[in-house]
């Protein structure tokens, strides 16, 4: 057993390091040598997890993923074809030592040597691009759009496949990383119970209840599968979920309530982890709308926002502040250098005023469907908007079909996005002129040249300069205010070892499974 | 013959209630807002997606039609095919009904005996110690809300002591044992809610007959309080106590969702909640109907058990 001042030590720590992390973009380094320190990982053990993201209409096909249980539970049995560190960088995991010709449409990669699948079979070229092509052509899968620039994946040797694309995109190795890109054998179809290269086979499986992996061979991913079996359970009310953790029944959660996580953090026994992540919930203009039209409106309101408050009430600290730009702090192409849009109602008032807006009314359509704290955080922006002379109403929406009668219909409404893994994904989806979930309409000819010149861009320099631009436009005269970026936060009991955060999903990129140990 | 007749009448009439039944439950779901399309894709949905998924899923006949074509399968034994899943919904409904009825089993085995044996030894010493204990206790467990009740019991027992798990997740191939260890806080979180509402009925019904003539003349002879209470009374008495237990007995299977929410039960009221969020109508028409089945069924019942266990009416019927 850890003493217990040595356990508050490590919590300390690894809330700083999330923190400087942020910052940083370097998250881990300092945290690999504490949990060393802590406790030397060693095998053996049953992981027990309990995780919101789950329904009884889940299946295990990685082509229908569309929360975290399956996905979670996807990772124990199989492998994804590469994989985002903590730092936010592409990884090798199946596939390896990647090459791009000038233009970044024509890839090669190296199938990973001498592993084989749980059925014995070794895993080859042939495997991959069956496990890719699930997500091509006539497939439902939620990568699909994801994959639409590849045109065509040839088999080089049996180690070796080579991907054409339409149009370059220098970031084909991070679209790879999707969690619903995992790999099976050749041909395979029997999703009840899917074979992979992951360090566990499933045992048993519920859906939306429970589920059971076992190691059953030494696991090929250095210094990971230490446990023996993990449990994943569903539990997708918080409070339930905490209370499970609390009485022992599970080692792991996801997904806390910020609310209460001060309190959590008090309790012995449980170490929280927090991860600085591309989330964010935001209230979005419709630049073709008046008064939304003018970007001295929007700017006025940009100014109205109190961030800071926002930050500290409805997160209750547990986020970052955003700067009405849609890539976090974590990415490797996030601008600092962009002047911060703070709450400012003289700046507000000047905006008003340039655009001849002596009484501005503006109605805002919230629910917490959009993003927990969004009627809170509309209530507080109506208080500050109200010393910056705007007069703000809130407009309550039903839960029930917000996304399709609320966002994107109303002018003024809350919104949410989860984080892309790169910035080219997250302006393409939501930025980008003729993108079908342009939430904002707002329209730029310049920044869609930029972001198909970026796309292609192999020199990270010129493309960090680029994305930089980009990011200034759409801070600028966008019509998306991003108050905040919310963190992840889950907890672990003092049996868990080597959590870390990850800047992309929770629970380590939903790899939890081959990466903890247990004392 | 003629109580034939009448089981025969009351059984008719719980059929004419279920048919009256899946009508409104067909009207309601389709008042809800939104179809299942839009809940299905969500915040991904474009008017293409949409319509494409709305033909591939029949949302394009008329109301009636589908209300035929759904009663037609039903008579059948056929449940219908899950939207969301497109598995049969029988075969994921009907396990989960099995643990619905284990919980409200393992609930009304503890509830009833309490409630009842605890509402007659009120009625015997009316104004006593135990009998505004229990009343007071009672009213106290009923009126705070269920899903308060079970954190203060996950509070104690799981938190607290560590004694009883928090988590009520149950399996295919888990012993009877642990099944009913992983209940057992749900189990006492339900007993809690049903108890006063019984409790006070069996109290309330047995003391309105005691203040009969002949309960008089049955003390005049010199029974003690208990003997009146038990072999004069309570027989009397029993009408109302059937359909309080009746009732009950049907909330512990059709209104225990939030409970199954605390303490993550795999059973149907979650699942209905499931079939709701995400229109999943034929889903959520098949929970209703198994729950307007049970309701029926359990009052049905309750009225032929009261009618038999009434002289009266039974001697009525005779004639």
């Amino acid at each position: 057993m850890p003493k217990p001042h040595s356990m508050i030590d490590r919590r300390q720590f690894l809330g700083a390091a999330a923190l400087m992390g942020a910052a940083t973009g370097l998250s881990s380094i300092p945290l690999i040598g504490a949990g060393a320190a802590e406790v030397a990982p060693k095998q053996g053990g049953h992981l027990r997890l309990g995780m919101s993201g789950g329904s009884t209409t889940d299946s295990l096909n990685p082509t229908t993923y569309l929360s975290w249980v399956p996905a979670n539970i996807g990772y124990q049995i199989m492998n994804g074809l590469v994989e985002i560190d903590e730092h936010n960088q592409a990884t090798p995991e199946l596939l390896m030592n990647w090459e791009s010709k000038p233009g970044a449409a024509d890839w090669t990669f190296d199938v990973r040597r001498d592993i084989t699948f749980s059925n014995g079979k070794t895993l080859d070229a042939d495997d991959i691009i069956y496990s890719i092509n699930l997500h091509r052509g006539k497939s439902s899968s939620p990568a699909k759009p994801t994959l639409a620039a590849v045109t065509d994946i040839k088999k080089l040797s049996p180690n070796k496949i080579q991907i054409l694309m339409s149009s370059g995109n220098a970031d084909l190795p991070f679209l790879l990383s999707d969690y619903h890109i995992l790999a099976v054998p050749n041909g395979f179809t029997d999703w009840k119970n899917p074979i992979g290269t992951g360090c566990f086979v499933l045992e048993h499986y519920e859906a939306g209840v429970r589920c059971i992996t076992k190691k059953t061979r030494p696991y090929w991913k250095p210094n990971c599968g230490y446990v023996d079996s993990v449990e994943t359970l569903t539990i997708n009310d918080v409070s339930a979920r905490t209370a499970a953790l609390l009485s022992g029944q599970v080692d792991a959660i996801n997904r806390l309530d910020a609310r209460t996580v001060d309190l959590l953090k008090k309790r012995p026994k449980v170490h929280v982890i927090q991860s600085a992540a591309g989330q964010h919930g935001l209230f979005v203009m419709n630049c073709t709308d008046a008064p939304y039209n003018d970007n001295n409106v929007r700017m006025a309101l940009k100014y109205a926002i109190d961030r800071k408050q926002l930050l500290d009430t409805v997160l209750r600290g547990y986020g970052r502040i955003g700067n009405d730009q849609p890539i976090p702090s974590t990415n490797q192409y996030y601008d600092a250098s962009l002047p911060q849009h703070s709450f400012d109602p003289d700046k507000a008032k000047f905006y008003l005023k340039k655009a001849g807006q002596t009484d501005l009314k503006v109605e805002l359509n919230v629910n917490d469907v959009a993003f927990t704290g969004a009627t809170d955080a509309a209530q507080l922006f109506q208080q500050t908007a109200k010393a910056a002379g705007i007069n703000l109403s809130i407009k309550q929406q039903p839960a029930d079909g917000y996304w399709s009668n609320i966002w994107m219909k109303a002018p003024f409404c809350a919104s949410y996005w989860g984080g892309r893994p790169t910035a080219d994904q997250m302006l393409t989806i939501a930025y980008k002129s003729d993108a079908p979930w342009n939430d904002t309409f707002w329209k730029n000819p310049e920044f869609d040249k930029l972001l198909l010149e970026a796309r292609v861009e192999l020199d990270q320099a010129k493309r960090k300069e680029m994305y930089g631009q980009m990011q200034g436009m759409i801070s600028d005269t966008g019509g998306a205010i991003i108050p905040l970026f919310i963190d992840y936060l889950e907890a672990g009991s003092d049996r868990v070892h080597g959590m870390k955060p990850n800047p992309l999903f929770d629970f380590m990129g939903e790899r939890i499974g081959e990466k903890v140990w247990l004392s | 013959m003629a109580i034939l007749r009448f089981i025969v009448f009351r059984a008719a009439l719980g059929v004419l209630t279920l048919f009256a039944v899946s009508l409104l439950l067909f009207l309601g779901t389709q008042l809800l807002p939104g179809d299942v399309a839009s809940a299905l894709l969500g915040q991904s949905a474009t008017p293409e997606a949409l319509a494409v998924l709305r033909a591939k899923l029949g949302l394009n006949d008329p109301a009636y039609l589908r209300y035929l074509h759904w009663l037609f399968g039903v008579l059948h034994g056929n449940l219908g095919t899950s939207l969301t899943t497109g598995t049969p919904i029988a075969s994921v409904l009907l396990p989960r009904l099995a643990n619905t009825l284990f919980l409200a089993g393992y609930a009304a085995i503890i509830a009833v005996p309490l409630a009842v044996g605890l509402g007659i030894l009120s009625a015997i010493r009316e104004g006593g110690i135990l009998d505004r204990t229990a009343s007071i206790l009672s009213l106290a467990t009923i009126s705070f809300p269920e899903f308060f009740v079970s954190y203060i019991l996950i509070v104690i027992f799981a938190s607290g002591f560590g004694w009883l798990p928090s988590l009520a997740t149950v399996y295919d191939g888990m012993g009877f044992w642990s099944r009913l260890d992983a209940t057992t806080l749900p189990a006492i979180t339900l007993t809690l809610v049903v108890v006063a509402h019984m409790l006070r009925m069996t109290r309330t019904s047995t003391l309105a007959v005691m203040s009969s003539p002949y309960i008089e003349t049955a003390f005049l002879k010199g029974m003690s309080r208990t003997r009146v209470v038990l072999g004069h009374a309570l027989p009397n008495a029993l009408g109302p106590i059937i359909n309080v237990v009746a009732i009950n007995l049907a909330y512990l299977v059709v209104g225990v969702v939030v409970v199954e929410v605390v303490f993550v039960y795999p059973g149907v009221g979650q699942f209905m909640v499931d079939a709701v969020s995400k229109r999943d109508l034929p889903t959520v028409q098949a929970c209703g109907l198994i729950f307007a089945t049970v309701f029926i069924g359990l009052n049905t019942l309750a009225d032929i058990l009261a009618a038999l266990a009434n002289p009266r009416l039974r001697s009525g019927l005779r004639q």
